[in-house]
């Protein structure tokens, strides 16, 4: 088989259905070229992957003590990762650790996706005293450092996934709805808003239908990159203890738990799982980057 | 200018009186009787009614947060549960300890952050610039309190350069060099997020100056690439450098809030940390209050220096 080249300016005789199918090989051409963001795509389907089979992809229970094996190092026979300050193999608790780290950074961003997408909507196109309202109350929001947000949400919830959770959606809401408004102001005073009011469209039509479709991929682009910011604040949140309770396995919470070990010769335990935050983060990062260009139509022509 | 500063300085108080509401909602928001909450479960029913009363429970809600804004305001932040002293006394030195750690770690973002995006800058593509773009990569997503440990482990604990907890030693106690040896691993942590975006930020506004009509004007006429640089292209990006500076004090703050707990920095981070575990609810609403605060004010001078530098922006 040869290689196929994308077509650029696809034949208005064809049908729709084969379009469509050009578009998206067309897209997967442009986020291609983008190696970060493919990798990034790949470290993200194989940890979710991981995380979804850990009770068959563990070596061992997370929570089992294998006593006498305290603090083994990296590199063990039987325990790939070493041994934690309990016992517990690092390894089979980083694997079941990615349950409740990929948990608590997607569903709070995709729960607020639609949130922030009907808020920002309607601030940036209705406007008037209905949007300042919205606007002045994100402010209020804005004027807590994100951590301290989620702190104060987990003092008034206690410690807990869904305190996490929470916590993630109270502080990512305002930077996604802000993203919404700020397009939506922009997209407001183009020309097709412009047609479709001649044309007779109600106001909601405009917004949902016209307006909608234009500012969702930024909504999307700027959601994927901040899934890595919640996933470390999450962990920091956990790192505090605010997070999940033990015994369960959490990258924050083992970082926590290893760094009492740091002093007495033992470092892997609590940088292993900080380093696997960071990775998976940044992945989400090199993502949301890669999926920029795929809807960016400046880059997509080039 | 000062039509600007007046109404961005007016724009403040609606929203440091939203933030004082809602840090006020706290104990609300908590379910279970604040009294019982505030006293613990052990109290006294004749302890619960007296503090029930001393609160002002038993009045409408917002008279009573009308009564503890003006305690606010007159300086009068309540007493801590656990220390049965009130909270300022504790809270204004812890203050001062996290202020001096954030402008440690703004001043470490800002000298080295300018610096290594000036030099990726100057010669973009090369050894340098790669490296350090590729580690600034991963700076946005660094998970401070891990990078915490680390730097701990390799430079306190392995190498024993630095100290690895505390804010000065129990023999020279108050000793400013002693405070400066304890503040760098902490800085250096807390500023690293904000290194890597200040650091990517000026590389991309060196070589976007370098590209302009201005630069190669400049150089058609034959002026010295140095003086290019430092006269003229260093002061237009300037001002994109100082916003994004001011845009990620939350971020140092947040960041401190982390390295307080692990370097043990006795600041307001490990205050409220300690609070929260101890249940300690005025000291958790005061540091709170204090954090946002000082976020909202430092915010207002950032932008006000924007505008002062860029009279475009004014609007």
């Amino acid at each position: 088989m040869g290689k196929v080249e994308p077509v650029l300016h696809p034949n208005p005789v064809v049908s729709d259905h084969l379009v469509k199918e050009n578009k998206l090989k067309q897209l997967w051409t442009v986020f291609k070229k983008d190696k970060l963001a493919v990798v990034g795509l790949v470290i993200i389907v194989l940890v979710s992957f991981v995380a979804i089979f850990a009770p068959f992809l563990a070596p061992y229970d997370p929570n089992l003590s294998h006593g006498s094996k305290r603090l083994l190092g990296i590199g063990t026979p039987g325990h790939l990762l070493g041994v934690d300050e309990q016992g517990r193999d690092i390894l089979s608790r980083l694997i079941w650790g990615g349950r409740s780290s990929l948990l608590s950074a997607v569903l709070p961003i995709a729960l607020m996706f639609g949130v922030s997408l009907i808020l920002g909507l309607v601030a940036g196109y209705w406007g008037g005293k209905i949007g300042e309202g919205i606007m002045r109350l994100l402010d209020v929001l804005f004027a807590f450092p994100t951590v301290l947000l989620a702190i104060v949400i987990s003092a008034i919830m206690g410690a807990g996934l869904v305190t996490i959770m929470v916590a993630c959606c109270f502080t990512m809401l305002p930077y996604m709805t802000r993203v919404v408004y700020t397009s939506t102001v922009t997209e407001k005073t183009k020309e097709y808003v412009e047609a479709s009011k001649i044309l007779g469209a109600t106001k909601f039509q405009i917004a949902f239908k016209e307006v909608l479709p234009n500012v969702i991929s930024d909504l999307i682009v700027y959601s994927t990159t901040l899934i890595g910011v919640a996933m470390v604040l999450g962990a920091g949140l956990s790192f505090l203890g605010l997070g999940v309770q033990p015994p369960t396995a959490d990258w924050g919470k083992m970082t926590s738990d290893g760094m009492k070990v740091l002093t007495i010769g033992a470092p892997h335990v609590a940088t292993i799982p900080g380093l696997i935050i960071l990775v998976v983060a940044t992945s989400f990062n090199w993502l949301g980057d890669g999926l920029r260009d795929v809807f960016d139509p400046h880059k997509r022509t080039q | 200018m000062l039509t600007y500063a007046i109404k961005r300085i007016l724009a403040i108080i609606p929203i440091l009186l939203g933030v004082s509401f809602l840090v006020f909602s706290i104990v609300y928001l908590i379910p279970g009787d604040p009294a019982v909450k505030i006293l613990g479960q052990a109290a006294t029913d004749e302890a619960v009614a007296a503090l029930r009363e001393e609160l002002g429970l038993d009045k409408p809600f917002f008279v009573q947060y009308g009564i503890w804004l003006a305690d606010i305001l007159t300086g009068n932040l309540g007493t801590s549960i656990t220390m049965r002293i009130p909270v300022e006394s504790v809270l204004i030195p812890k203050l001062i300890n996290t202020l001096i750690l954030t402008a440690g770690s703004l001043a470490v973002c800002i000298i080295f952050g300018v610096l290594i995006g000036l030099l990726a800058g100057l010669k973009p593509y090369s050894w340098f610039d790669r490296i350090s773009m590729f580690f600034a990569q991963f700076g946005a997503n660094v998970p401070v309190f891990w990078l915490a440990i680390v730097l701990m482990w390799i430079l306190s604990i392995q190498l024993g350069w630095l100290p690895a907890f505390g804010m000065y030693d129990m023999r020279t106690e108050g000793s400013v060099l002693s405070t400066l040896q304890h503040l760098i691993l902490p800085s250096i942590a807390a500023a690293s997020v904000s290194l890597a975006v200040i650091a990517r930020l000026t590389r991309s506004s060196l070589i976007d100056a370098f590209n302009s009509d201005y630069v190669k004007t400049f150089r058609a006429y034959g002026i010295s690439e140095r003086k290019i640089i430092f006269k003229h292209a260093f002061r237009n990006i300037l001002s994109p450098i100082i916003n994004m500076t001011g845009l990620q004090i939350g971020s140092l703050i947040g960041g401190a809030l982390f390295v307080e707990v692990v370097f043990s920095w006795p600041g307001l981070g490990s205050q409220i940390y300690t609070s929260i575990t101890g249940q300690d609810l005025p000291m958790i609403q005061a540091g709170v209050l204090f954090i946002a605060a000082c976020f909202v004010i430092v915010n207002l001078i950032n932008d006000l220096l924007v505008a002062f530098l860029n009279p475009r922006l004014k609007h």
